[in-house]
């Protein structure tokens, strides 16, 4: 007995030092740029690992100017609100639907979208760019919202649908039937309510989603002024080159608010990456 | 009471399905379709087109390019899934252990998904450029004085790697949880039995996550063989166009050289291999499942 709690020890000990090793790897990268972004370009040519003795901010005054850094962050985060909002309510409402609905209405848009989800965006992407851009719909951001309620739909109703299907008692909607509730009254004062921890699965994997996206708004957004943060970025490191001081600032200013929120978020996300995957 | 019922059904499904299902129609379906019959013309997306048959699809089957970054692919995703997922398990195994700070060390093996691709390859492709040729020079390890993005043989490891960084960590938290999901009786029978810890991950633990395995491949895999943010930040399919990927060439072929409906050929080749793949990947998975 008391040679395996010795073993037991032991194990969390070597265990311990692989992760810790491991980690260091894992998270150099953002030391470097975090160390790198105070440095002047000479600095960081000399010796990319070092602190700086001369910090300076002018590396973040370039990128923020230069990358237009406060109309990319609004449109990033208006277009990541108003998908996620839209494909959150939409789509537990069509669950709901599914679920309820008597005939075989909702069995079938329930396989369509189901199907959907098979669908790598590349298959898509050509025609809808051929089609959006004939009817002179691209370079509006409303239209990439648009978009991003059509390809996130599947997967929400797939998961609302799961949760509904086995969570959600019907005798509490007979009985807000009962007293007088409409429909729309019984949904959002009792179902929705009800469907809290799906909705927090739904929107992490959906922010982490759209908020990060490149290739569908690069083929929308063409108007300097719609840039989203992956757009922003991506065009003023190709101006940047190889004057990493500012480029690596860029880098630093477009991680900074998903890094702010995960810290204290970070529980809710990881909790809803596990939902979500596990009810894939 | 008969009609009133009907009406009630008609309006539950105009208000709740249809809006919906209207978006998802003109956004995926519509789409779908239509990109079916652009394979099978010579369209340039603005100009008018005449039909083809199968032309475009043995335009692809014969295009080297294509099957260059086919290749590549094929490479990059077997590579990226097999050392993505054992990193993932490994990783798992070790934060299950009841060790300090281990909630700690979950979130932050995780942290790299929280970025985008178009960011992952910028600070990496600085990192081979410029940190790697650095130290490289500076303490004489030959393998990194030279940056491997300028080498065809090793640039394709650079976005290996990246992935690999990436993803682990999110494989991780989907292991974690089968991890979590052994009930404790059966490891302490294990135990009185006189399991040793190797033992019971190959025996007992293994077995038990196929469920775990078969999801994070599923996810691996399909991520991996459309992945185009990292593609053009890190590497561009530079060095002499040696790491293109597939979804990269369908972009090129589309959007670059105007050729839409080759390259809508080329998605649909895609689309038939990965929903092949998976298909076939969640069934022997589902066959290899054991009761707990």
């Amino acid at each position: 007995m008391n040679g395996s709690k010795i073993q037991s020890k032991t194990s969390k000990v070597v265990s311990s030092v692989i992760l810790w090793i491991l980690l260091i790897f894992f998270i150099m990268p953002f030391f470097i740029v975090i160390v790198d972004s105070f440095k002047s370009n000479a600095e960081i040519m000399e010796n990319p690992l070092n602190l700086t003795a001369h910090p300076t901010i002018n590396n973040f005054v370039k990128a923020f100017v230069q990358m237009n850094y406060p109309s990319a962050f609004l449109n990033t985060f208006i277009i990541t609100l108003l998908s996620v909002l839209l494909i959150t309510i939409l789509s537990a409402m069509t669950a709901y639907y599914i679920v309820r609905c008597k005939g075989k209405t909702g069995s079938f848009i329930f396989y369509s979208l189901v199907a959907s989800m098979m669908l790598p965006f590349q298959a898509i992407m050509i025609p809808l760019v051929s089609i959006y851009g004939n009817l002179g719909l691209l370079s509006n951001r409303l239209t990439l919202v648009f978009m991003y309620i059509g390809f996130g739909c599947g997967m929400a109703v797939f998961i609302f649908h799961g949760f509904i299907k086995t969570g959600i008692p019907i005798s509490l909607e007979e009985a807000a039937k009962i007293d007088g509730a409409t429909l729309m009254q019984t949904f959002f004062m009792i179902v929705l309510p009800l469907l809290k921890p799906v909705i927090a699965t739904i929107v992490v994997l959906d922010v982490l989603w759209i908020w990060n996206d490149y290739l569908l708004p690069s083929l929308v957004l063409t108007q300097p002024w719609q840039l989203t943060m992956p757009l922003s970025t991506y065009s003023f490191a190709g101006q940047m080159s190889i004057n990493f001081g500012p480029l690596i600032a860029s880098l630093l200013l477009t991680i900074l608010p998903v890094l702010i929120i995960y810290v204290f978020l970070q529980k809710y996300i990881i909790e809803g990456i596990v939902a979500g995957s596990v009810k894939m | 009471m008969k009609r009133n019922t009907k009406k009630y059904n008609l309006k539950f499904f105009l208000i709740f399905a249809l809006p919906t299902l209207l978006i998802f129609i003109l956004v995926m379906v519509i789409p779908f379709f239509y990109g079916l019959l652009m394979s099978f013309t010579n369209t340039n997306g603005m100009s008018r087109f005449s039909w083809v048959g199968f032309q475009n699809y043995i335009t692809v089957f014969n295009d080297s390019r294509f099957w260059n970054s086919f290749g590549v692919t094929i490479k990059y995703v077997i590579a990226c899934v097999i050392l993505t997922n054992i990193l993932g398990f490994v990783i798992a195994y070790l934060v299950t252990r009841g060790i300090k700070g281990q909630n700690f060390l979950r979130a932050a093996f995780f942290t790299p998904n929280l970025l985008g691709g178009i960011v992952l390859g910028l600070i990496w492709n600085f990192i081979f450029r410029q940190v790697l040729v650095n130290v490289g020079t500076k303490l004489n390890i030959p393998i990194f004085k030279d940056t491997w993005l300028a080498d065809p043989d090793k640039a394709l490891w650079t976005l290996i790697i990246v992935t690999v960084w990436q993803l682990s960590g999110y494989m991780m938290i989907i292991y974690v949880a089968g991890f979590t999901g052994i009930s404790k009786d059966v490891l302490e029978a294990a135990d009185i039995d006189g399991c040793n810890s190797l033992q019971k991950i190959v025996k007992i633990e293994m077995p038990l996550m196929v469920p775990s395995f078969v999801i994070c491949i599923f996810l691996t895999l399909s991520k991996c063989f459309m992945v185009y943010d990292t593609n053009i930040s890190l590497t561009k399919g530079e060095p002499f166009g040696s790491t293109v990927l597939i979804s990269y060439n369908i972009y090129r072929e589309a959007f670059n050289n105007h050729n839409y409906a080759t390259g809508q050929a080329e998605a649909f080749v895609l689309f038939i291999i990965i929903a092949v793949l998976s298909i076939v990947q969640v069934h022997i998975g589902k066959k290899m499942e054991v009761e707990q």
